[in-house]
């Protein structure tokens, strides 16, 4: 099936099974290696995109589900140069261990952050519940707090 | 002449009896028509597949034994989850095959005035069949949300589970099911007490 929609702004078509996942799509067909694969269970948020804006698990995302929407992955997620606040706050606390679970932890805070400016800790231990297998929960907490903070500054 | 008025009176007599006799007979065999169609209707209901959605508190639950749908998943305003953890997060429009995730057309919670956990199969019919605790339909606006509804009905196609093993479907078959709600429905839909 050919599926048309938009990969970080950009206009891109691919021919696969339409029950492909768009985690599969994303990094083996259009060779974007930033969103990572965990579970394929929809259990662990490591390939969390944006779809129109709004969070979604694209292992769990069958790619004809795709079609004619914006898709935002962590390399869509700076403007050109310019780091967005969760990728400045995630750098200034020195989040990451490994790093592997870091870019679903990343826009799963950037589709948080859209809709809650300034998140409680509730707000985050009910929205961020991704997986880190290396622990990075405690700096992660901090680096949401500090990217709300730079958001606000901004805007 | 005497006698065969007589005899007029009496067949006449019969006859208001005898087609008097059949309206009860027929009252009765529709009562107990509807009252099997209630039981049958109800078994669908209160099958896990229907009652994991409608939860008692902000929380679903899951899986064939109905535990609290993992990472904290919460209501939020509307039934479709919370700012960065909606139900489309996970849950697309159909069953996804791969990743052993349910999905059916807008996935989400039913509101908390339909809360059936914990109920009597007659409390649970009271309170969908109430239009101050069923968003005011009427019953044949029932009836076409639990006949036609994508998402009632992917109760029957609930899909694989995420070790890859089917879902318990509920005990009565789609036709069934429907055929059911619509004969209890027809028939007043009565609520027996129990
Ligand atoms: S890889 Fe998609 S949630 Fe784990
Ligand atoms: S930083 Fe290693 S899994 Fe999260």
């Amino acid at each position: 099936m050919k599926v048309d929609f938009k990969l970080n702004q950009k206009e891109v078509n691919v021919d696969v099974d339409e029950n492909t996942p768009l985690l599969w799509v994303i990094r083996d067909v259009l060779d974007m290696k930033g969103t990572k694969f965990g579970c394929g269970k929809a259990a662990c948020g490591a390939c969390t995109v944006h779809v129109d804006g709004e969070a979604v698990r694209s292992c769990s995302f069958a790619v004809k589900f795709a079609s004619g929407k914006s898709i935002r992955t962590i390399e869509g997620l700076s403007n050109g140069e310019d780091l967005h606040p969760v990728q400045q706050a995630w750098k200034e606390e020195i989040v990451p261990q490994c790093g592997y679970c870091q870019p679903g932890f990343m826009m799963a805070t950037a589709a948080l952050l859209d809709k809650i400016p300034n998140p409680t800790d509730e707000d985050i231990d009910k929205n961020i519940v991704n997986i880190c297998r290396c622990g990075t929960y405690y700096r992660m907490r901090k680096a949401i707090h500090r990217a709300a903070e730079l958001k606000n500054e901004a805007s | 002449m005497k006698f065969r008025s007589i005899l007029l009176m009496i067949t006449l007599l019969t006859v208001v009896m005898v087609s008097y006799n059949f309206n009860e007979v027929a009252e009765v065999q529709l009562e107990e028509q509807s009252m099997e169609a209630f039981g049958t209707m109800m078994e669908v209901v209160m099958h896990k597949r229907c009652m994991n959605c409608h939860p008692k508190g902000d929380q679903p639950r899951q899986g064939e034994d109905s535990h609290l749908h993992y990472f904290g998943v919460q209501r939020g305003e509307d039934g479709h989850g919370i700012a960065a953890l909606k139900c489309e997060t996970c849950h697309q429009k159909e069953n996804n095959l791969n990743s052993g995730v349910p999905g059916a057309p807008h996935w989400h919670l039913a509101p908390r005035s339909m809360a059936w956990e914990g109920l009597s199969r007659t409390e649970v019919a009271s309170v969908f069949m109430n239009p101050e605790t069923n968003g005011g339909k009427s019953p044949e606006e029932i009836e076409k949300h639990m006949t036609e509804d994508d998402l009632v009905l992917w109760a029957f196609e609930p899909g694989i589970g995420l070790d890859g093993v089917p879902r318990e479907k509920p005990p009565v078959s789609k036709e069934e099911f429907i055929e059911a709600v619509k004969i209890w429905i027809a028939n007043g839909a009565k609520i027996p007490s129990e």
